[in-house]
């Protein structure tokens, strides 16, 4: 599991290995908390001013800068809200789970310092609805963080500041990370996501008020930033890629692994085949291809592992580091199931909302599984590519979108990916003599 | 009992005091009617509409879009099985396979006795642990057919400790009426009275 | 972004096109011309930007981008391209999506022929399917109310019909269920899609999933032939009427701007089933033997032809005006009626037999002159943003339709006010800002404190049984937004209460009217909210007591239309209860019923039955034979909407016109030229050939209506607006007395529903199952006093009557109050209602 590296740079997950980090006593006891007590003897605005320092980026996947994004709220809209995205469900990603079922006070210190920075006067957590560990673990950290005084009516005696965090959780559906569609759900709805513009909802999000939407790791960090100051998270990491960031290392490899590492200094090679880390793979076996950044992203291969996991780098390369969730496929992958298991993740995870997305998606399923099943035939490959160009016109990356939200068109990713790279994969899987295939509306060939 | 029951209306309504917008609500209650008869009935469904005032056709509307919440009875236990990409590259389809053929149901299937429902299920953020499962959202890492077949044998033994389907986290939040600042009601609400602090101020 | 700024100049496929700020792409380019396919986009809905079919190249500076054109909003020097390649391939692609798992079963589906998903595959769409699996499947159509059935596999997902029932009608009975491509359009089980407006989603539907009852399998689109017209009802919905092998088959609603979006209430949608009902009036009938011999002292209507008929009621006519003189000839009814008809009936009676005893309004309506007086509103004007709606009048949900819809969506959606001040909770309550439910009969009280600023309560800090911090609050948000415009929805809240009340409330509104004028605010106007269809034209063309076609009195344009008309009566007449009393005191020898039924529908049962027993001759001119006509002497077969032509007059006093699609049932023949026929064997000639000729004489002497030519109002897709009267409002000179209720007693409330009862409903056989259940309602507190189960039989009495009913419980009725249905023949709740008095008060006793 977490096999920490380099005991120094750890920031959110340093309590990881204490066995009481999760309670108040044990948060309070290795300094929980003085972030929040720290945060509250400076004004709102040098809070927000500290984050800003930090360049801390957005941890959920898109990677948008946190400091900058707060700044999008409207002045004089009140009240304003505070959303945390638990809901981590993206294939390879695993660690907002480890976060919330480890150090729960963390983030509730996190999700304090952000209501205080910017007049958020509610939060909602909102907890992957499969995660009933982290669920019970973030329960009795509010319970016990109410009852001592840090969360509720006047914070830490404060006369001036008070601030619920309300517990929510969801029930089931990937596509509820997207921060719209978080909001949906929060707000009782089918968790769909909703047009843009208004690109963010700091604008206008819960019950159309200004909502910050952030990721469970974007706020892990924020106690430590405050107590250490922006310009020390700054000075760690790459110059646009600061502090740590943790990844998950998954698939094909000796020792998988959640490690917080530098952001944007440490590589691919390092990460994946570092004893430190997930020590490489496994014994006889080479690198196929993996997946940088969770299940949406462009897959890399062996050019690729020296490309630091810095965020502009990996974009300008072509795929992005998303979630922080890297798969390893080794020589013994089978990659047209692997690009199916993809695709029919996003295929049964599309919300339905855009026809390209709801018919598209589950028609590369189908014609993927066909392939698998033997009865492919040679156009169904350009049909795959078109269809994709349906989806998402260009095939381009950062892809292009006649949808409304990037779902639909992740599910491009892999099949372009991966047919570009094996298509003799694929047409190995073609039958010796062409099959016609049968349809309920007739014969087609 | 398909209409929540009074103590469990107790809890609704102190989960619903939780929102400035009553709708808020809606998936939480659902889970709790799910904790109450193991799944979600309609009669539960039309009861919760009077509680947040909506149509039951817009709660069914809701409440369909999840996965996890059942319209049907399911076993006792759900096993899903990982089926996202770091599992099926560890050998989840042989697994469920696996569970398939010992079971004898099918994903979605119930076993006779009532004990089991299988499920291959989308990525459950366990990936560094593959293959693994959820029972009843309970995690199983780094799972083989022998660990599998134990695991039925506990669940069918009732010895395994999971909780009955729809109970959740074991721990609900609960705050104190003194420790509650109050729901922040989208209208109607100024400026917090904290933003108006400056560094001069510090340290009173 | 400039104030000033009311000018978007964009570019569409070269073209330079002004769009308004805030315009949607799709919006502008339609208006330029240029048509880009779309599927969930709907002018009166919010964009959802679903089907993604509306994609084009769209560049606001940074290089053309695929961006739906139904949610983006133009912006200045936007250059749209809806023909580029990357346009086309992103349609096409979409296209086939939608068509993925669309069956191809045009052949069969309603909508074939008319379908744009249809006419965009023959469009744009690929030739041959790339898709060679297994389409999704649902069980095939499914009703999910009594007059849709909705099949989901044609279904592409578009969100209109569930918005529609969210957004629009504020029934979210249907809704999406499931998710990704399984997603599916249903109902809860077991719990229809219950809504006054479903027959809206059949229509706004893109493809064939939505089909209603009564049309489904009737026709083809390429076999309809078709006229845009205004259903007769008191909103004049627009409509296209559509009729295949002489046959009305489908009225479509037409989104007129002014009027009704292109919404219509079901009961209006597939009301044209009663028309096309088989017991239908088909020819004159006059008294006879069982052997269908005519014979004027026979038991029996039979068949006779125009000429018996038409000289049988001139001879009777003659005889009772040379025996008793004009004001024993009455005319009732002709509310239903055309413009036109109403006009010539009009002349017949008071120009040509010289009574002016006439009235459209069967004592259910409001004082003639005093709506005519009234300022009057429209109703954009009512749903001005930021203007105040004061709700005094019928549920406008039950009552009419369109209008409901369009309220909601003000309070909805632009910040109307509501102030409702009614004796019960309506339709629209839950959107109103102020609820002031009053006492029944106690509405002036009301009205005077919500207006005159001094609140003064009594001991029990009440004024009509409305609490006084409740009438303060609505008074101060009345004063608050007293510069917007102010529109009072004016109307009988209750059939067992006097009119009265009412006319005194709006006397007490009037003053602030007054104020507000004076002082340069737009003010407060007036819409009356009346029964039956055409009753503000039948006003307007003086089918009243005391008034002449134009909205002028007798004593002011007599001598001006004595000199078109040759004369006018000499004196005023009564209206329906004084004509009906005098019948009963033997002083009518000849009524004239136009389209009315005064036994069913006539509030004082008593009377009508007395009346119609004493009257001479019994002449009535309808569609169906009811009670009434069966009791005639002679009966007209006439001719009914989408039979006939001519204009009709809304509720704002907006003129449209009316058109003919079919021909009438039998020799059924339009009013005007019954009246015509009557007149000349009364020795007038009018000359009328045709109703258009009506209408050149109406703009000729009707000091209204004088220049609405009917080529003026063609050039206006919305018609126009007769505004001018010159009837001064004069309040009445004494308050009524109401008085107390007991402690035992509860004060009755009678209003329609939507779905009654009455002859039209009965006629349709889609509608008629839906007929809303008959039962006493009552608050929750009185309902417990009275200690019995939901739905159990209670004797209620009044004063005059009792008679057992069930009783359920609702909370929108007030303390002390109960409500009960009119309209419900085997429950006529006008067994209870006192017709002397101003209020009626019941008592409940269980058995
Ligand atoms: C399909 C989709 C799924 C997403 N899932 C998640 C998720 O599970 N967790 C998350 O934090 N962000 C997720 N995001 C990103 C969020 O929309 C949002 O950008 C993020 O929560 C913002 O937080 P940050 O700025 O702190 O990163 C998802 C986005 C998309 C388009
Ligand atoms: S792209 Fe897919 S998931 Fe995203 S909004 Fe559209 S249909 Fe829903
Ligand atoms: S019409 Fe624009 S997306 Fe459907």
């Amino acid at each position: 599991m977490s096999a920490p590296a380099d005991q120094d740079l750890r920031i959110i997950t340093s309590r990881f290995d204490v066995d009481d980090g999760h309670t108040l006593a044990g948060y309070e006891r290795t300094g929980g908390y003085a972030g929040l007590r720290r945060a509250l003897e400076m004004a709102p605005a040098e809070v927000h001013g500290e984050v800003r320092t930090a360049s801390l980026l957005g941890r959920g996947g898109a990677g948008f800068p946190a400091g900058v994004k707060w700044g999008f709220c409207p002045p004089g809209v009140w009240p304003r809200y505070l959303v945390v995205n638990g809901d981590e469900s993206e294939p390879g990603t695993y660690k907002d789970r480890l976060l919330m079922e480890r150090d729960p006070h963390q983030l509730i210190e996190g999700c304090l310092i952000a209501c205080y920075a910017l007049g958020l006067s509610q939060c909602f957590l909102y907890v992957r609805g499969e995660m009933a560990h982290a669920q019970e673990r973030l329960a009795a950290a509010l319970n016990e963080a109410y009852e001592a005084g840090y969360v509720g009516r006047n914070v830490l005696g404060a006369d001036d500041f008070s601030v619920d965090i309300t517990l929510h959780w969801g029930a089931g559906a990937y596509i509820v990370g997207e921060e719209t569609a978080l909001i949906e759900s929060l707000e009782g709805n089918r968790g769909m996501p909703r047009l843009k513009p208004p690109y963010f909802p700091a604008s206008i999000g819960l019950y159309g008020k200004p909502t910050i939407v952030n990721n469970v790791e974007t706020l892990a960090n924020l106690p430590w930033i405050v107590s250490n100051g922006g310009a020390a998270f700054a000075a760690m990491g790459a110059h646009n890629s600061t502090g740590t960031r943790v990844f998950a290392v998954s698939g094909h490899v000796v020792s998988p692994g959640v490690f917080e590492v530098p952001f944007g200094t440490t590589t691919f090679r390092d990460i994946i085949f570092d004893p430190r880390y997930a020590g490489g793979t496994r014994p006889g076996r080479t690198l196929k291809t993996f997946i940088p950044g969770g299940a949406s992203a462009p897959w890399f291969f062996e050019e690729h592992l020296d490309i630091p996991l810095e965020k502009a780098t990996v974009d300008q390369a072509g795929s992005m580091l998303g979630s922080g969730a890297i798969v390893v496929m080794d020589d013994t992958t089978d990659v047209v199931k692997a690009c199916h298991n993809v695709v029919r993740f996003f295929a049964r995870e599309s919300c339905g909302k855009c026809t390209p997305c709801r018919e598209g998606t589950s028609w590369l399923e189908k014609i993927l599984s066909r392939i698998l099943a033997g009865q492919g035939r040679l156009q169904d490959l350009d049909l795959l590519m078109d269809v994709c160009d349906n989806i998402s016109p260009g095939i381009h990356w950062p892809p292009r979108q006649t949808t409304i939200c990037p779902l639909g068109p992740s599910a491009v990713s892999p099949i372009a990916s991966a047919l570009e790279r094996f298509r003799s994969e694929f047409e190995a899987y073609l039958p010796a003599t062409p099959v016609s295939v049968t349809t309920t509306s007739g014969v087609a060939t | 009992m398909a209409r929540l029951n009074p103590a469990n209306l107790t809890v609704a309504q102190e989960i619903i005091g939780r929102y400035p917008v009553t709708r808020s609500a809606l998936i939480p209650l659902l889970h709790l009617a799910q904790e109450q008869d193991g799944y979600v009935t309609e009669d539960a469904m039309a009861h919760i509409a009077e509680l947040v005032g909506v149509t039951p056709a817009e709660v069914m509307g809701t409440c369909s879009f999840y996965e996890m919440l059942k319209r049907e009875p399911v076993g006792d236990y759900m096993v899903n099985i990982c089926n996202g990409i770091s599992c099926h590259l560890l050998g989840s389809s042989e697994l469920i396979h696996y569970a398939e053929t010992t079971l004898g149901v099918r994903p979605g299937g119930t076993t006779d006795d009532g004990k089991i429902t299988l499920e291959a299920v989308e990525c459950i953020a366990a990936c560094t642990e593959a293959p693994c499962l959820q029972v009843n959202y309970r995690y199983r890492n780094l799972v083989t057919t022998e660990d599998f077949d134990q695991l039925v044998g506990e669940l069918r033994a009732g010895t395994a400790g999971f909780a009955p389907h729809g109970k959740l986290a074991k721990v609900r939040q609960h705050v104190g009426e003194d420790r509650w600042a109050g729901v922040s009601h989208p209208d109607g609400q100024g400026e917090p009275a904290w933003m108006a602090r400056n560094p001069s101020d510090n340290g009173d | 972004m400039s104030e000033a700024e009311t000018v978007v100049n964009i570019t569409v496929n070269g073209q330079p096109v002004e769009a308004s700020p805030g315009e949607w792409v799709i919006a502008a380019a339609e208006r330029a011309g240029v048509y880009i396919p779309h599927f969930c986009y709907h002018p009166r809905m919010s964009s959802v930007g679903m089907c993604r079919m509306c994609i084009v190249d769209i560049d606001t500076g940074r290089g053309p981008a695929l961006q739906p054109s139904c949610m983006v909003a133009v912006s200045e020097g936007m250059v749209v391209d809806t023909t580029s390649d990357q346009t086309r391939k992103a349609q096409d692609g979409v296209l086939e999506f939608l068509l993925l798992n669309h069956p191809l079963d045009c052949p069969v589906c309603d909508k074939g022929g008319e379908c744009p998903l249809q006419d965009q595959t023959m469009a744009y769409g690929p030739g041959e399917s790339r898709f060679v699996e297994e389409k999704r499947h649902f069980e095939k159509p499914i009703p999910v109310n009594d007059l849709v059935y909705l099949d989901r596999e044609r279904c592409i997902l578009c969100d209109r019909c569930t918005r529609f029932a969210d957004e629009v009608a504020g029934d979210p009975l249907i809704t999406f269920q499931d998710r990704g491509d399984q997603t599916q359009v249903n109902t809860f089980p077991d719990l229809p899609f219950s809504s006054y407006f479903s027959g809206n989603t059949v229509q706004i539907c893109p493809v064939g999933a939505l089909t209603a009852v009564p049309y489904r399998f009737k026709a083809r689109p390429w076999d309809l032939t078709e006229v845009e017209s205004t259903y007769p009802n008191p909103m004049g919905d627009r409509v296209v009427v559509q009729a295949s092998r002489d046959q009305v088959l489908r009225y479509q609603g037409v989104d007129s701007d002014a009027v009704n979006w292109g919404w219509l209430a079901d009961k209006d949608r597939f009301a044209f089933e009663a028309l096309a009902s088989d017991l239908r009036l088909r020819s004159p009938l006059v008294r006879g033997t069982p052997l269908g011999q005519p014979d004027p002292g026979g038991s029996e209507l039979v068949e006779a032809s125009w000429h018996q008929a038409l000289a049988l009621a001139a001879d009777a006519i003659r005889v009772a005006v040379d025996n008793k003189g004009p004001q024993s000839v009455a005319v009732l009814g002709g509310a239903r009626l055309t413009n036109e008809d109403q006009y010539v009936w009009a002349r017949l009676a008071k120009g040509v037999i010289g009574t002016d005893h006439v009235d459209a309004q069967l004592d259910d309506g409001l004082p003639a002159d005093a709506v005519l007086s009234l300022p009057r509103a429209t109703i954009n004007g009512a749903c001005t943003p930021g203007g105040t709606v004061i709700l005094m009048g019928p549920d406008p949900k039950e009552q009419q339709g369109t209008l409901y819809l369009r309220l909601r969506h003000a309070v909805v959606s632009d910040g109307v006010q509501l102030i409702e001040l009614t004796p019960r909770a309506t339709g629209l309550s839950h959107l109103a800002a102020h609820r002031l439910h009053h006492r029944p009969g106690e509405v002036a009280a009301v009205a005077a404190a919500l207006v005159g600023g001094d609140i003064d309560p009594g001991p029990d800090g009440e004024i009509g049984g409305v609490s006084a911090v409740a009438l303060a609050a609505a008074a101060a948000a009345l004063a608050d937004r007293a510069d917007q415009p102010i529109t009072v929805i004016l109307g009988r809240t209750s059939l067992a209460e006097a009119a009265g009340p009412t006319v005194e409330a709006a006397a007490e509104l009037m003053k602030l009217a007054k104020l507000l004028a004076a002082g340069g605010r737009p003010g407060i106007a007036f819409l009356p909210a009346l029964h039956r269809g055409n009753v503000l034209g039948a006003l307007d063309m003086g089918m009243a007591p005391g008034l002449l076609p134009g909205r002028v009195t007798l004593a002011d344009g007599g001598a001006a239309l004595a000199e078109s008309w040759g004369s006018v009566p000499a004196s005023s007449g009564a209206g329906a209860r004084g004509i009906l009393k005098a019948a009963v005191d033997g002083n009518i020898d000849v009524l004239i019923l136009l389209g009315a039924d005064p036994l069913g529908d006539f509030p004082d049962r008593k009377v009508a039955e007395l009346a119609l027993q004493n009257v001479g001759t019994v002449i009535a001119s309808d569609l169906f034979l009811h009670s009434s006509a069966a009791q005639a002497d002679i009966v007209f077969p006439a001719a009914g909407f989408g039979e006939r032509r001519g204009t009709h007059t809304n509720m704002e006093g907006r003129i449209t016109r009316e058109r003919q699609v079919v021909t009438s049932p039998g020799t059924a023949r339009p009013d005007w030229g019954i009246a015509s026929e009557l007149a000349r064997l009364l020795d007038a000639e009018f000359g009328f050939a045709s109703s258009e000729e009506v209408w050149e004489e109406i703009v000729q002497v009707a000091p209204s209506h004088r220049n609405l030519s009917l080529d003026a109002i063609d050039a206006e897709t919305d018609g126009l607006v007769a505004a001018d009267s010159s009837i001064v409002f004069s309040p009445p000179d004494s308050a009524t007395l109401v008085p107390h209720v007991d402690a035992y007693s509860l004060r009755l409330v009678s209003s329609r529903r939507m779905y009654d009862r009455g002859t039209l409903v009965r006629h349709a056989p889609s509608l008629a199952g839906l007929a809303n259940a008959a039962a006493l309602a009552v608050n929750p507190y009185d309902f417990q006093r009275v200690g019995v189960d939901p739905g159990t039989e209670v004797q209620v009495i009044s004063h005059v009557g009792e008679m057992s009913m069930p009783i359920v419980v609702d909370p929108g009725v007030p303390r002390g109050t109960a409500v009960f249905g009119y309209s419900y023949p085997d429950l006529d709740v006008r067994d209870l209602i006192d017709p002397a008095s101003v209020v009626t008060d019941v008592r409940i006793q269980t058995r």
